[in-house]
């Protein structure tokens, strides 16, 4: 059974013929070719995966693509502003927030998300907002520093 | 590429729609934020002809004044149970038992209707398909033994939900429309203690809403065992209610979960008396009583019976202070 799916994706309308056990994140990576977002866990464990859905975080291995019907979506790739990276991403490469880079694009959704309802974040803001994603590398102290540097409580790395 | 199982996607608009789908489709299920479903479909557990989708049906999310209590709509993230500010006044500790669950990206499409109503858990059932195909199965799903009973009279798989035990002692009720109406049940009556039929919800049922009385009188809290502070399932959690006339317990309400195949009532007659040692011992007599901790975790049992009863008595000795006049 297939439904046309009406979505916007990084600020584009977009529509397409999914299956309507197609996942989100088999429609980011595989029908609309964002692989920015990354299939880590697979299984709702490491945020690897997470989007934005409405403003809100979510990931794309636990929703079906036909939840978000309607819904605004973005993918890390949908923050690049005119070919330069957002004060977000910009402060991972900077602070050095990235290490092999996999849990990246979730980290850096998740702390979008947090941004965006409190532009000014603490340090126990960032983590618990972070909570849910793994990085691997253990690179948790300079994921929070990049974080806190996009958010203005130290001087923003632009 | 996809490894789901073939399923048709249905999404009705109103509840009642949602009753007559699902009992119109033999063996379809109710979808809510998807973070339990979608993952155990994803684990090859299940192969559901359709999921019925209740995330456009409309005031799903809401929540209302209802006499003097409040209605909380089976929609509602957990995030905004968290969040919100008549239920953090209002009902504190249902508030902090969402914001135990799991991490803030589940929290933010998982509902409330959908945490209670989650899957029973266990270490034989949470797993690949190849290994439990290696492992023959399990009485749960495909198999014909219990590997943590072997006297496989039932599924012994442990129910995990946080927010379940909660409600239980603020004495709240579920709403549940199904193809003969709209009916109401004391939350407890939502579970049985049979893993792999946990819940007692007829096929066509969906619940719709949780309607909770006003807490005159009573101090309630949550205590969760985990591993991590995030994204983990308890290892036990324990919810209780305390009231207090002076020196003495005017009335105590118990719940636990993570321990056995439904959140359970611990049932100790404690009203009129003092709270001591020799109260505290009846306490945690009872939830021994109660408590089936078998091997379904990952952690042993005999650290999370251990754990359970220690949590209990000192959410009870927190709650007493709390409670003074």
């Amino acid at each position: 059974m297939k439904t046309i799916l009406e979505l916007t994706l990084n600020g584009r309308p977009r529509q397409d013929l999914v299956a309507d056990n197609l996942l989100l994140l088999d429609y980011l990576r595989e029908v609309a070719g964002l692989t920015g977002t990354k299939r880590g866990c697979d299984g709702g464990e490491c945020g690897a995966c997470t989007v934005l859905v409405d403003d809100r975080p979510r990931l794309a291995c636990s929703t079906l693509a036909v939840q978000v019907a309607g819904k605004r979506v973005e993918t890390v790739e949908g923050l690049v502003r005119g070919g330069r990276m957002s004060r977000l991403q910009q402060a991972f490469h900077e602070k050095l927030g990235t290490q092999c880079g996999f849990c990246t694009p979730g980290m850096i959704m998740a702390a979008e998300a947090l941004l965006r309802r409190n532009p000014d974040p603490g340090r126990d803001e960032i983590k618990a907002a972070l909570a849910g994603n793994l990085c691997r590398c253990t690179g948790y102290v300079k994921i929070v520093e990049a974080v806190e540097a996009a958010g203005g409580a130290t001087e923003a790395a632009e | 590429m996809t490894l789901m199982p073939p399923f048709r996607c249905l999404r009705p608009a109103t509840a009642a729609e949602a009753a007559r789908l699902l009992a119109d489709h033999p063996g379809a299920v109710p979808l809510a934020g998807g973070t339990d479903l979608l993952v155990n479909l994803r684990r090859g557990l299940g192969t559901p002809p359709a999921l019925v989708d209740l995330g456009a049906i409309a005031g799903f999310a809401a929540i209302a004044e209802e006499g003097e209590g409040l209605r909380l709509g089976a929609g509602l993230t957990l995030a905004d149970l968290a969040e919100n500010p008549a239920i953090r006044a209002r009902h504190p500790a249902l508030a902090n038992a969402a914001l135990a669950v799991a991490g803030p990206t589940h929290r933010a499409s998982a509902t409330l209707g959908g945490n209670l109503c989650q899957d029973t858990r266990c270490v034989f059932y949470n797993q690949s398909e190849w290994w439990r195909e290696g492992n023959n199965w399990c009485l749960k799903y495909r198999g014909s033994n219990c590997h943590v009973v072997p006297k496989n009279d039932r599924c012994y798989a442990t129910y995990h939900g946080d927010v379940a035990p909660v409600l239980m002692v603020l004495g709240a009720e579920a709403e549940i429309v199904g193809p003969q109406g709209m009916r109401r049940q004391p939350v407890a009556g939502l579970f049985r203690e049979s893993g792999a039929d946990h819940l007692t919800l007829a096929p066509g049922d969906v619940l719709t809403a949780i309607l909770l009385p006003p807490q005159a009188g009573w101090v309630a809290g949550y205590a969760k065992l985990r591993v991590r502070e995030s994204v983990d399932f308890p290892l036990a959690g324990i919810a209780c209610a305390v009231q207090r006339d002076g020196d003495r317990l005017a009335g105590l309400r118990m719940a636990i979960t993570g321990t056995n195949s439904a959140p359970l009532a611990v049932v100790a007659d404690l009203a009129g008396a003092d709270w001591d040692d020799a109260a505290a011992q009846v306490l945690v007599a009872a939830i021994r009583k109660t408590a089936n901790v078998l091997k379904t975790t990952s952690v042993g049992p005999k650290y999370r019976r251990r754990v359970l009863l220690a949590a209990a008595r000192r959410l009870a000795d927190d709650l007493w202070r709390q409670a003074a006049p």
